[in-house]
């Protein structure tokens, strides 16, 4: 009897951190010049984690890290080739300006947070 | 006039701030000033030429301190370091005050081992602190973690040492059999232990950087009205005149105005030998002068002196993403919730064969020993050190993309002018030491690139030139005058005999010095080859890497400097903006795993740098080759492709090291610590080994990478 049930607790506990981790739908935010870029906030990953921005404009992603885990000091654009040190509680601003569209993950200095920005 | 505003400490009173104004305006180039007792402020208004040490000696002298910007607002750089020692400070207390407790528990777990038995109420009492305090980082990082819906390493110790910790509890309460409070303790203190030394070792990943930024002058002596002022470097304006003493450090960039000298630049190009330095020659800010007193105009200041343009290549380079890492990145996304996953299987297929205790203590394991970690710090941590690597030998190495393609070149296309030879021609042979001196005489009006040759020939042999009248340029012919009342003429038309002939076939440009029709001498110049070019040639050679030669000459010159050089395929008579076509042309009989590597000087060959696969741009430090390149070399020294080469191969070495590891030890130990050998050997992994081979697995990586400081290249 306990047998069964730990198959079948087992078996939903797999199917919830499915979707959990892997359901979840992004937020997304555009950003634009006029707007005065994106705000993001960095507390157990990124807020928001899509970000869209247009191509050849010159854009502003502001950050700022509010948890104090350490993975997510560094904040790591690679294909703009940026990594920037995010002190906790203070605003860092990254610019991009993006010569072709496509998507450009970024992620903390563990690769263990992620978020992209689109590019269209 | 300008307004300055800075904040001072030390006041106690009103009248103390009427003192410090006084004593301010009373400064030489001081105008105004004001100062604030409230908001200890003081507002002065100063002339140009009064530094910010100035200021601050003023106000020193009355009894205070002045504070400047620089003291107050901290770069990023500095903040991060301060953090950094901070985190490591209290990894340290926590590492030691949790082994310690650790310890304890271990000891009194195991009484049919050490014959000490604690209570288990005992062990409780020890192990919530390590549990809590010592893991604390652990659970607030689950916890923000997992309000995103996001799962981190943290996330699995969390869980794991939770799991080994609440079990424990749960016998005190009689609802379980059996106490795991020295798993969980021991796990949290070896991951500790783990991040400290993982955290001290990945400093020196960014070593290079450091040491970069420390090469800086902190002063510079400017002359200004006539007397000599130290002021700090940050104050230095382009225009400035700046006096250099031997030994001192050149402040910043410029060119020189008055005196000479002779330049350790190494540690900024990698240049091996003292730089000769006159009038007019290009100083870079950071090197050491060796001999001579000079004094020089700045040109470049701050972010944009060679240094911080190396600094911030540097940086960028570090911050970009190797194309071999797409894999661990897009793995890195899903791996955690997997584990989690596993262990969940790992435990229901225990229990239902019977083994509800393993079950428990495999789940423990599979989430401990899972290492996302390592996979993340493969790539990047190599190409910081490889990349860090290079910028101290003068290899400015542009992206990791450009580091990790360079280790593919299977065909290199070196252009002539400049990368192999000199750049600007000089006498190689001379028939006689009277031809040489008509002939400089003769040369001495003349603006003629080979005329400069042969003046600076005859300078270096310290030929006496006489006077020449009567002296003409005849267009594509040469150059006839009068000297002592006897006409020559000095050029490269007429009869040629054998030698010269010879000096032709060699790429060498000979002109004929001729009076009245009769030869009389002659003088062969020519372009040399740089040193150390048939050594590279051949190291190219046994590395497997084709070597060509590109050229804009004709065949014959060429040809002789491709002999002399050891090159076997020569491109000649190729217009600048034909040589992109040739390296695409190249470009397409090659396979897509092997690259074409271009080698320039940066000066007109930019779309051919742009066009190969790396290109490699060789010492100008023009903007423009640094754009189009992959990589940039420092210095005129050929050895330094050698050394691109070779430093691309070491850090793709490591990283496949590095990620075969990683990945290796995530799809071998998680098995095992799910208990896969325990039908056939009767094997498990203890959790706390677990937790040792996990912390052991992120700092090989680390440590791995920095062998490449010491790496033969």
């Amino acid at each position: 009897m306990d047998k069964i049930l730990v198959v079948v607790s087992g078996i939903g506990a797999i199917a919830f951190i499915w979707w959990f981790f892997f359901g979840k739908r992004n937020e997304t935010v555009e950003a634009s010049a006029a707007k005065g870029g994106v705000n993001v906030i960095v507390d157990g990953g990124y807020k928001p984690q899509v970000i869209k921005v247009k191509k050849g404009e010159k854009t502003t992603i502001s950050l700022l890290r509010k948890d104090p885990n350490s993975c997510l000091e560094e904040f790591i654009l690679p294909d703009f080739k940026i990594k920037k040190y995010l002190p906790l509680g203070k605003r860092v601003e990254v610019e991009i300006n993006p010569p072709r569209s496509g998507e450009f993950s970024f992620h903390c200095g563990m690769n263990m947070f992620h978020g992209k920005v689109i590019v269209e | 006039m300008t307004k300055k505003t800075f904040p001072i400490v030390g006041m106690h009173c009103a009248s103390c701030a009427k003192l410090i104004e006084r004593k301010l305006v009373g400064t030489p180039g001081v105008g105004g000033a004001l100062v604030n007792y409230a908001s200890e402020q003081a507002t002065v208004d100063v002339e140009d030429s009064v530094s910010n040490e100035i200021l601050a000696k003023a106000v020193r002298e009355a009894g205070y301190k002045a504070i400047f910007s620089k003291e107050t607002s901290k770069t990023a750089e500095d903040i991060k370091e301060e953090a950094k020692r901070e985190e490591l400070k209290k990894l340290k207390t926590k590492v030691i005050v949790s082994g310690f407790l650790s310890a304890v528990i271990f000891l009194g777990s195991f009484p049919e081992w050490f014959g000490i038995s604690l209570s288990p109420l005992l062990l409780l009492f020890l192990a919530t602190p390590v549990q809590f305090w010592g893991g604390r980082e652990f659970y607030l990082a689950t916890w923000s973690g997992l309000r995103n819906r996001a799962a981190s390493m943290d996330t699995l110790i969390a869980i794991g040492t939770s799991a080994a910790y609440g079990y424990s509890v749960m016998s005190l309460f009689g609802i379980t059999s059996g106490m795991y409070f020295d798993t969980a303790a021991i796990i949290i203190t070896l991951i500790l232990l783990g991040r400290f030394l993982e955290a001290k070792a990945k400093a020196h990943t960014s070593d290079a950087i450091k040491k970069l930024l420390g090469l800086q002058a902190k002063t510079a002596r400017v002359v200004r009205g006539g007397r000599e002022i130290d002021i700090p470097i940050e104050d230095v304006r382009v225009g400035d005149l700046i006096r250099v003493r031997p030994g001192e450090k050149v402040p910043t960039d410029g060119i020189i105005t008055e005196g000479s000298s002779s330049i350790d630049e190494s540690m900024v190009t990698g240049e091996s030998l003292p730089v000769d330095k006159l009038k007019g020659s290009l100083v870079i800010g950071a090197t050491i002068n060796k001999t001579g007193t000079f004094i020089f105009k700045a040109e470049r200041v701050g972010k944009d002196t060679m240094l911080s343009q190396i600094v911030r290549m540097v940086s960028e380079a570090q911050a970009s993403r190797a194309p071999i890492q797409r894999l661990a990145d897009s793995v890195s996304s899903y791996f955690v919730p997997i584990v989690l996953m596993i262990a969940v299987g790992v435990f229901v297929v225990w229990y239902v064969a019977g083994f509800p205790l393993q079950a428990f203590i495999n789940m423990v394991a599979v989430l401990i020993i899972a290492c996302p970690c390592a996979m993340g710090l493969a790539t990047p941590t190599a190409i910081m050190v490889g990349t860090g690597r290079g910028a101290e030998k003068g290899v400015l190495i542009k992206d990791a993309s450009a580091l990790e393609t360079a280790h593919k070149i299977k065909s290199i296309i070196f252009d002539k002018t400049g990368t192999l030879t000199k750049g600007s021609p000089s006498v190689t042979d001379i028939s006689d030491a009277k031809t040489l001196a008509i002939a400089a005489s003769l040369e001495t009006g003349s603006e003629h690139s080979l005329a400069e040759a042969i003046l600076k020939y005859a300078d270096e042999k310290r030929v006496k030139r006489q006077k020449v009248s009567g002296f003409r340029a005849v267009p594509g012919k040469g150059i006839e005058g009068t000297i002592d009342g006897k006409k020559y003429f000095l050029g490269n038309v007429g009869e040629k005999d054998a030698a010269v002939r010879r000096f032709e076939d060699e790429g060498k440009t000979v002109m004929v010095l001729s009076s009245a029709g009769k030869d009389l001498g002659y003088i062969a110049v020519a372009d040399t080859l740089k040193e150390g070019v048939p050594e590279v040639v051949e190291a190219l050679s046994r590395r497997g890497i084709e070597v060509w030669m590109v050229t804009g000459d004709n065949a014959r010159t060429a040809k002789a400097i491709a002999r002399l050089s050891g090159i076997k395929n020569v491109m000649a008579e190729v217009q600048p903006h034909d040589k992109a076509d040739k390296i695409r042309e190249l470009k397409g009989r090659m396979g897509s795993k092997e690259a074409v590597a271009f080698v320039g000087d940066g000066i007109n060959d930019a779309p051919a740098l742009a066009a190969s696969d790396v290109g490699i741009a060789m010492g100008t430090g023009t903007d423009v080759a640094i754009e189009s390149s992959g990589i940039t070399l420092l210095n005129k020294d050929i050895k330094s492709v050698l050394t691109a080469i070779d430093l691309s191969r070491v850090t793709l070495r490591v990283i496949r090291q590095n990620l075969f590891w990683a990945f290796g030890y995530n799809i071998v130990l998680i098995p095992v610590a799910s208990g896969v050998l325990y039908p056939f050997f009767g094997l498990l992994l203890n959790p706390a080994l677990a937790a040792f081979a996990m912390a052991a697995s992120s700092i090989s990586v680390v440590l791995n990478s920095l062998r490449l400081n010491m790496a033969k290249i």
